[in-house]
C-alpha cells in the first residue's frame, strides 16, 4: 500500500490549460497516472490532449468530479485565485486538494483552513511539490503523480519521505533509490506558514502503513512543526525515522525562498530542532548527501530490512 | 515588505489607532515646516531607518542615539540636522549602517505606564494571534524568556473576527482602569482592523502607553505586510522604500531570483530553496562560509544564469562559487550550457566547482567536460562543497 494515493487514483488538474499545469499535466500522463479530468472556468467542453491522451475539460471542480469520478485535484491556478480552488475543491467533496501555487497571500489561506474545518477534504500544501506514490514499472512508470515531481527518480518500495521542499525532497529520494531502496510515497507539504497538512499528519499515516518500513522527515528552520512530530514519534512510532533540518545558517528574520522558513525565536533554530530530533531517538542526516545513509543506520539499529 | 515608522503611524491614523502628533521631513528645509504642524513644547526627534535599536544606535560620524528627547523644538531642529543624511549603527543594521533619509518629529508625551502589544500569524494555529504584556518599551524576546507569565495571547478566529470578550480579556490582563480602558479596547479592535485589511505580517507597537490624563497612544510602530498580498494593495506599494533594500537584491528580483547577501566568501547558485538553504549549510559544515542565498528556481534559464553569476560577482568578498542543481525536469545539459556560456560572458576568474544530478546529467557533464573551462566537478554535494572550501583556502 501507499498513503493518500495509488497508482489507481484517478485525479484531476485544476489549471490544466495554463502553460505550468499543462506542462506537468502531460509529464504526469507520461508517467501513467490518471489525469481523468482538468478544471479551466469557461473552457468546459473543451479537450485537453498529449499521446495518445484526451482528456476533458469541464467549468467546475463539482462537475468534473461527477462526470470522471475524480477524487484528487491538482491546484495549479495562479496565487489571487488558488484560495478559491481549494475552497472549490472542499466544496465538491474530493478526498484531497494539492496545492502546487506558489504565493498565495497569507490571509487566504487562513480563511481557507478555517473553512475547511469539519470538512473532509484533505489540503497538501501550498507551494509544495505534491506528492508521488511510485509504480512498478521501468523508472517507477505506473505511479501516481500529483504535482512537479520529477517521477523517474523513483522506485517503489518501502520508505515514506516527508518533507517541505521539492528539490530536497528529490535529493533524498534519489539517495534512496540510487540505492536500490524503494519508496512508498513521497509527500512534499510545502513551504509555506499555513499549510494544510503537517508534518505529523503525515507521519501518522505512514506509522499506520504496514508496507513503509522507514521514514525520512526533512524539515526546515520556522515554526515547530518538526518538533511536533518528533515528540509524537518518539511516544508511538516503532519505525526507523531519519531526520535532516535545512538552514542552520540562515540569518534570523530572512525570508529564503519559503516563506515559513524564518527563524523567530529560540525553538524554531535548526540546532534546537535538531537536539529535538536526537532526544526523540531520530537519526539526523549530517548533510541534505548522508539522508539516505542515516535512515539505513537507524533501519540497522533497529533490525529493519528497508528493501 | 517593511514600511518606515512615520509611514506606519499615517495608516494608524486612517485606522484610528491615536499616535502622538508627528510630521516627517526628508531634507533640512522641511523642518520649520514640520515643526510648526505640531504643538509648543517637548519633541521627540526620531531617525526612520528599517532596523531596531535606533534608540541606543551611534552614527558614523560619532553621533550617538538615532532617537532623542528635546525639551524645545528649536532644540529639536538642531538635533535633526545632526542625523539627516548621516550613517546611523545599530545592533540591527550591521557594521555598515544604515543612511538617514527622513526624521520623524512628535510631540513628547507624558508617559504614565509602558505595554507591549502586537499582531502577527500564530503558525500552531494558523490563525491571527494578539500577543500583549504590561512590560512595555523593552526587548519582548527578553520579557518571553525571563516571565513567560507576562505575556498575554489571544488567537482570533478568522470566521467572525476579534470578539469583544477577548478585548475585554486583555484589557483586564493588562490591568488598566476604566478611564483608560475604553481608549485601549477602541485601539485594539482599530489596530486589528489595521492589521487584517492591509493583510499585514506584523503589526507591533512597542511601547503602547497610557498617559496621566487615561489617553492610551501608540508610541512607536513597526508594520510588515505579505509580499504575496501585496498585489491588492497598490497604496502599500506605493510606501516602498528602494534605500532600504539591498541594490543586489533588487537587481536578483528582476530576473526571478531569489538572492540574499551573507558574510561569507564562497557563493552558491542551486534551484529550489530547501536546496539552497541545505546547500548553504554542507559548506558550512565542511569549514567554508557561504557569501549568500541564491535560488534560481525550477526554470534556471540561461539568462537567469548569466545574471546570478553577475550578481553574485558583484559581492567583492566572493573567492569562489559552488552551483548545486539537481535538475529534476529540467535537462542537466541546457543548464551545463547555460553554465558555460555565463562562465565565458562574465571572464570568471575564481574556483568553480559544479555538482549536476537528474535529468539528462551525463550529457551535462560532458558538456561541462569539453568546455575548456577550469571548473571542477563534484559528485555529491558533500564532495563538491568539501572541494570548493579546500580551493577557497589554499
Amino acid at each position: 500500500m501507499s498513503i493518500l494515493i495509488t497508482p489507481d487514483t484517478n485525479i484531476l488538474i485544476q489549471g490544466i490549460t495554463g502553460e505550468f499545469g499543462a506542462r506537468h499535466t502531460r509529464l504526469s500522463l507520461d508517467y501513467g497516472t490518471k489525469v481523468v479530468a482538468g478544471v479551466t472556468p469557461g473552457k468546459g467542453g473543451q479537450f485537453f490532449e498529449h499521446k495518445e491522451h484526451k482528456v476533458p475539460i469541464f467549468n467546475s471542480v463539482a462537475d468534473a468530479a461527477k462526470a470522471t469520478g475524480a477524487t484528487v485535484s491538482a491546484i495549479f491556478v495562479p496565487p489571487p485565485f488558488a484560495g478559491d480552488a481549494i475552497l472549490e475543491c472542499v466544496d465538491a467533496g474530493l478526498d484531497l486538494a494539492v496545492a502546487i501555487t506558489e504565493g498565495i497571500p497569507v490571509k487566504d489561506m487562513i480563511r481557507v483552513k478555517r473553512a475547511m474545518q469539519g470538512r473532509t477534504t484533505r489540503l497538501l500544501g501550498p507551494n509544495c511539490p505534491g506528492v508521488v506514490t511510485p509504480g512498478t514499472g521501468k523508472d517507477s512508470h505506473g505511479g501516481c503523480r500529483i504535482g512537479i515531481a520529477p517521477g523517474y527518480i523513483h522506485k517503489k518500495g518501502h520508505v515514506g519521505v516527508v518533507s517541505r521542499s521539492g528539490t530536497l525532497t528529490y535529493e533524498a529520494v534519489f539517495q534512496l533509490t540510487s540505492k536500490n531502496i524503494g519508496q512508498t510515497t513521497c509527500v512534499g507539504i510545502g513551504g509555506d506558514p499555513v499549510n494544510g497538512t503537517s508534518h505529523l499528519d503525515v507521519i501518522k499515516q505512514f506509522n499506520d502503513d504496514p508496507e513503509t518500513h522507514g521514514i525520512i522527515m526533512i524539515g526546515e528552520i520556522g515554526g515547530n512543526a518538526e518538533v511536533e512530530a518528533a515528540r509524537w514519534i518518539k511516544a508511538n512510532c516503532k519505525k526507523p525515522v531519519a531526520g535532516f533540518i535545512a538552514g542552520a545558517t540562515a540569518p534570523a528574520g530572512r525570508r529564503m525562498g519559503h516563506a515559513g522558513a524564518i527563524v523567530g525565536g529560540a525553538e524554531d533554530t535548526a540546532a534546537a530542532k535538531i537536539a529535538v530530533f536526537k532526544e526523540c531517538g531520530i537519526e539526523v542526516a549530517a548533510t541534505p548527501s548522508d539522508m539516505a545513509d542515516a535512515l539505513l543506520r537507524a533501519a540497522k539499529a533497529k533490525g529493519v530490512v528497508l528493501t | 515588505m517593511n514600511i518606515h515608522e512615520y509611514q506606519a503611524k499615517a495608516l494608524f491614523e486612517k485606522f484610528g489607532v491615536p499616535a502622538p502628533k508627528g510630521a516627517a521631513a526628508k531634507s533640512a528645509a522641511e523642518f520649520d515646516a514640520a515643526l510648526a504642524s505640531l504643538p509648543e513644547g517637548p519633541t521627540m526627534v526620531k531617525s526612520q531607518i528599517h532596523a531596531g535599536g535606533r534608540g541606543k544606535g551611534t552614527f558614523t560620524n560619532g553621533y550617538k542615539g538615532g532617537v532623542k528627547f528635546c525639551k524645545t523644538k528649536a532644540e529639536a531642529k538642531e538635533i535633526a540636522g545632526k542625523m539627516l543624511g548621516e550613517t546611523l549603527v545599530t545592533i540591527q543594521t550591521g557594521p555598515a549602517g544604515r543612511k538617514v533619509q527622513t526624521v520623524y518629529f512628535t510631540a513628547a508625551s507624558d508617559i504614565k505606564k509602558e505595554y507591549y502589544l502586537a499582531i502577527l500569524l500564530d503558525r500552531a494555529t494558523s490563525k491571527p494571534v494578539i500577543v500583549a504584556s504590561t512590560e512595555g518599551g523593552v526587548e519582548i524576546e527578553k520579557v518571553a524568556h525571563d516571565t513567560p507569565e507576562k505575556i498575554h495571547k489571544i488567537v482570533v478566529d478568522p470566521a467572525y473576527g476579534l470578539a469583544d470578550f477577548q478585548v475585554r480579556e486583555l484589557i483586564f490582563k493588562l490591568g488598566f482602569n476604566p478611564a483608560e480602558a475604553k481608549n485601549a479596547a477602541k485601539l485594539i479592535r482599530n489596530l486589528y482592523t489595521c492589521y487584517w485589511e492591509t493583510d499585514a505580517a506584523m503589526v507591533e507597537v512597542n511601547p503602547l502607553i497610557t498617559t496621566p490624563t487615561g489617553e492610551v497612544l501608540a508610541l512607536d510602530a513597526k508594520v510588515s505586510f505579505d509580499d504575496n498580498a501585496l498585489f491588492r494593495h497598490p497604496e502599500i506599494v506605493a510606501l516602498r522604500d528602494l534605500n532600504e533594500e539591498d541594490s543586489k537584491e533588487i537587481e536578483a528580483s528582476k530576473y526571478s531570483l531569489s538572492y540574499i547577501a551573507l558574510d561569507g566568501n564562497i557563493a552558491c547558485l542551486v534551484n529550489g530553496a530547501g536546496l539552497a538553504m541545505s546547500t548553504m549549510d554542507i559548506i558550512q559544515h565542511f569549514g567554508g562560509t557561504p557569501a549568500n542565498f541564491l535560488d534560481v528556481g525550477g526554470g534556471a534559464s540561461k539568462d537567469q544564469v548569466i545574471a546570478a553569476f553577475k550578481i553574485i560577482l558583484g559581492d567583492p568578498n566572493v573567492k569562489g562559487i559552488l552551483v548545486n542543481i539537481f535538475g529534476g525536469i529540467m535537462d542537466c545539459n541546457v543548464i551545463a550550457q547555460g553554465i558555460v556560456e555565463a562562465v565565458k560572458e562574465v571572464g570568471l576568474k575564481l574556483p568553480l566547482v559544479v555538482r549536476l544530478e537528474g535529468n539528462n546529467v551525463a550529457a551535462g557533464k560532458a558538456t561541462l567536460a569539453s568546455s575548456g573551462l577550469t571548473l571542477v566537478s563534484g559528485d555529491t554535494m558533500a564532495d563538491a562543497a568539501q572541494k570548493i572550501v579546500k580551493l577557497v583556502a589554499t
